[in-house]
C-alpha cells in the first residue's frame, strides 16, 4: 500500500439501501493524521458514511481508497490484513457481553500476533490503563457504567495499535464532562499515537475542540455542503445550513 | 350561533370585513371532552367570501392540549379553505403551543396507492421470499466453508465458548429431557397397551415403545426440547450482538461471525444432541416400563429381556443418524434468524419465535424425510 498525503479518499460515493439514496456525489480526502469530523443533522447519513468507511457496506457508486488502495476491488485476504489495521469505536462500545473487558481486549491480540500469554496480559491491563480503566479487567461490560464501556469500546479498538480510529458519535449518551474528557482522549490518542482519527458527531463541543478538518452532510439535497476546518467554516461559510449548525455552538 | 357542551361556549360572528370572530368562553380542557369543529366548518361553509378566521378568548377560564387541539383543528380546515388565522385573541401560552404544533406541515406518510394494489403485493412477496431463499443458501454455504475451516483446524473461535455451549445444550437439558421422554415412554405405553389387552399380546408393548422411541420419539422430542432452549437462545444472543453492534465489531476485527459464533453453536448441537437423544431413549423406556409394570402385570425383567429381543445396533444407529440431522437444522435455524435479525428490540424477540417454528417444522420434515429414506432402503 503505497503512503500518500491524503489517507483516506472518498470518490464520487453513492450511499443508498436499495433504491433509496442517501447521500450522493461525495468527494473528499483525510489526510494522514488529521482528526476529521464527519457531521451534519440527525438522518442525514453520517453513520451510514462511517460504515462504508469501515468495509461493512458496498458503496453504490464511486470509491473509497486508502492510501490508494481500494478495500471493495481487493481480495477477502488483504481486506482482513487491512481491518487488522483499523479500529472502531461503536456508538454503543459494541464491546462483546459474554467477555471480560481483559477478554474483549485480548481477543484481536490472540487472533492476531504470538504474543504470550503473560505478554497478552500486560499489553491488555496498558490499553485499559490508557482509557482510565486499569483494575477492571475482570468486569463485565453490563457491570460497569455506559461512559466506561465506551472507554473499554477505546481500549478494544486500540489493541493492534491501529493506523485509523473511527469513532461512531463518542458522546451520543454521556454526560458533559464524560464527553470532554473522551474528546480530550482522543486528541491525546492522536497527538501521541500520530494515527488518524475519522469521528462522526453532531456534537458541537466536541467538533470545535477535536476537528482538524470536517464535512458536512446535508439531508435535504442528499450530499455534502461544504469541507474544511469547523471554526474556518463558522468564520467564512455563507452556507445558511451550516452557519445554523455551526453557530448553535457558540456561546 | 351559540353552542353549549357542558360549560363551554364558542359564539361565532361576522364582522363587516369579512372576517369570522370566534368568541370563545368556559373552561376549555380535556376534562371537558374535545370540542367538535362542525360548527365552525359549517359558518366557513356557509359564509362564503371569508378571508379571516380570529378569537376572543379573554372569557376562557382554563384551558389545557383540549384547547389547542380544537385550534389545530380549526387550522386544518382554514388551511383547506385559504383562510388565514389571527391568533392575536388568544392566550400567550395558547398562542405558543399553538404556533408549534402547526409550525412543520403533516408529512405526507401514507403509502403509495400503487404499493396497496394487489399486484404490487404479490411482487413484493415474491421479492422477499427470493431474498429469504437467496439468504438462507448463502448461510448456509457459509456455514459450510466454515464447517471445512473447523476441519482444518483454521476456524476461529474460542474454545471456552465451546464447552460453555456444550455444557448449555447438554448436561443442562437433561432435566427437561428426562421429563419429555418419561412422559412420551408412558404415552407410548398407554396407546400400546389399550390396543395390545384386546389381543393378550400386553408384553409386545415394549416392543413397540423400544422401537418407536429409539428410532423416532427419543430424537424428535429431544430436539424439539432443544429447538426451544438452545435454538431460541441462539437466536437471542446472536440478535442481540447485531442490535448491539457486536457482530459488526466482530466483522471489522476481520474475525469470520460464521467462525465464531455460527460453528462453535453447529458443533455443540451436532455433537450432544446424539448423547442427549441416547439418554432419551433410556428415559422413554423406562417410562414404558413403569406403566407395563403397574397396569401390564409385565415384570421389569421380562420387560427388559423383550427390549433387547425388540432391539439391534441398526434402530439406535438410525435413530442417532436422525438426532445429529437435527441437531445441525436446530443451530442452523437460532444461528440464521438471529444473524438475519434486524437492529430493534422486537427484532430480537421476532428472530426467536421465527427460530424455534423453523426449527421445529424443520425437524417435523427432516424426520419425514429420514423415514421414507430408511424405509426404501428397507432399514
Amino acid at each position: 500500500m503505497k503512503k500518500t498525503e491524503a489517507h483516506i479518499t472518498v470518490q464520487n460515493l453513492t450511499m443508498a439501501y436499495g433504491s433509496y439514496v442517501i447521500q450522493r456525489d461525495l468527494n473528499f480526502a483525510i489526510n494522514h493524521g488529521e482528526i476529521f469530523v464527519i457531521m451534519g443533522g440527525s438522518g442525514c447519513g453520517k453513520s451510514t458514511l462511517l460504515r462504508h468507511l469501515i468495509g461493512l457496506i458496498q458503496p453504490s457508486a464511486g470509491r473509497i481508497l486508502y492510501d490508494e488502495w481500494d478495500f471493495w476491488n481487493s481480495d477477502p485476504g488483504e481486506r482482513e490484513l487491512f481491518l487488522r489495521r483499523i479500529g472502531i469505536l461503536y456508538q454503543s462500545g459494541a464491546l462483546w457481553s459474554s467477555m471480560t473487558l481483559a477478554e474483549n481486549v485480548s481477543l484481536a491480540l490472540e487472533e492476531y500476533t504470538d504474543f504470550s500469554a503473560r505478554q497478552i496480559r500486560e499489553i491488555v491491563s496498558y490499553k485499559l490503563a490508557l482509557v482510565g480503566l486499569a483494575g477492571f479487567e475482570d468486569f463485565y461490560p453490563s457491570e460497569i457504567s455506559g461512559g466506561m464501556r465506551k472507554r473499554a469500546g477505546l481500549a478494544r479498538a486500540m489493541a493492534l495499535d491501529p493506523e485509523i480510529l473511527f469513532f461512531d458519535e463518542p458522546s451520543a449518551g454521556l454526560d458533559p464532562i464524560s464527553s470532554h474528557r473522551l474528546d480530550d482522549l482522543i486528541l491525546e490518542l492522536r497527538d501521541s499515537l500520530g494515527g488518524t482519527v475519522v469521528v462522526v458527531t453532531h456534537e458541537l463541543p466536541s467538533i470545535f475542540a477535536i476537528a482538524d478538518n470536517s464535512v458536512f452532510l446535508d439531508a435535504e439535497t442528499k450530499t455534502m455542503i461544504a469541507q474544511g476546518n469547523p471554526k474556518i467554516l463558522l468564520a467564512e461559510s455563507k452556507d445558511q445550513k451550516i452557519q445554523e449548525f455551526l453557530r448553535r455552538g457558540v456561546k | 350561533m351559540e353552542h353549549l357542551k357542558k360549560d363551554q361556549m364558542i359564539h361565532i360572528e361576522r364582522s363587516e370585513s369579512g372576517a369570522l370572530l370566534l368568541k370563545l368562553s368556559g373552561p376549555w380542557t380535556l376534562k371537558e371532552g374535545l370540542y367538535p369543529v362542525s360548527e365552525v366548518e359549517a359558518a366557513l361553509e356557509s359564509n362564503s367570501g371569508v378571508k379571516a378566521l380570529s378569537f376572543d378568548a379573554k372569557d376562557v377560564s382554563d384551558w389545557d392540549s383540549g384547547f389547542v387541539i380544537f385550534l389545530r383543528e380549526i387550522a386544518r380546515l382554514c388551511s383547506q379553505k385559504n383562510v388565514a388565522i389571527d391568533d392575536a385573541g388568544l392566550p400567550e401560552g395558547v398562542r405558543k403551543l399553538f404556533r408549534l404544533a402547526t409550525a412543520v406541515p403533516v408529512a405526507d406518510t401514507h403509502d403509495d396507492p400503487m404499493a396497496s394494489s394487489l399486484l404490487t403485493r404479490i411482487g413484493d412477496i415474491s421479492i422477499r421470499l427470493t431474498k429469504t431463499w437467496s439468504d438462507s443458501q448463502a448461510f448456509i454455504g457459509e456455514a459450510f466453508l466454515s464447517f471445512l475451516r473447523l476441519l482444518r483446524g483454521k476456524a476461529r473461535f474460542r474454545r471456552t465458548d465451546l464447552w460453555t455451549l456444550i455444557e448449555e445444550a447438554g448436561v443442562q437439558a437433561l432435566p427437561i429431557v428426562t421429563l419429555i421422554n418419561f412422559l412420551v415412554g408412558i404415552i407410548l405405553a398407554f396407546v400400546g397397551a389399550i390396543q395390545l389387552q384386546a389381543f393378550g399380546a400386553e408384553i409386545y408393548v415394549a416392543d413397540l415403545v423400544a422401537i418407536a422411541v429409539v428410532r423416532e420419539m427419543g430424537p424428535m422430542m429431544t430436539a424439539i426440547i432443544v429447538a426451544g432452549r438452545s435454538g431460541a437462545a441462539y437466536a437471542a444472543h446472536i440478535s442481540t450482538m447485531v442490535v448491539n453492534e457486536e457482530v459488526d465489531a466482530l466483522k471489522t476485527m476481520g474475525i469470520s461471525p460464521m467462525d465464531f459464533l455460527v460453528t462453535p453453536r453447529l458443533l455443540a448441537l451436532t455433537l450432544m444432541m446424539p448423547l442427549l437423544a441416547l439418554y432419551a431413549d433410556f428415559v422413554g423406556m423406562l417410562g414404558g416400563a413403569v406403566i407395563s409394570q403397574s397396569m401390564l402385570n409385565v415384570s421389569f425383567s421380562l420387560y427388559y429381556t423383550q427390549t433387547i429381543a425388540a432391539l439391534n445396533p441398526i434402530h439406535f444407529l438410525l435413530g442417532l443418524i436422525k438426532a445429529v440431522i437435527y441437531g445441525g437444522l436446530v443451530a442452523l435455524a437460532g444461528c440464521m434468524t438471529g444473524m438475519q435479525s434486524g437492529r430493534s428490540a422486537a427484532a430480537v424477540g421476532a428472530a426467536t419465535t421465527r427460530a424455534v417454528v423453523n426449527a421445529i417444522v424443520l425437524i417435523i420434515v427432516a424426520s419425514a424425510v429420514t423415514t421414507i429414506i430408511y424405509t426404501l432402503f428397507g432399514l
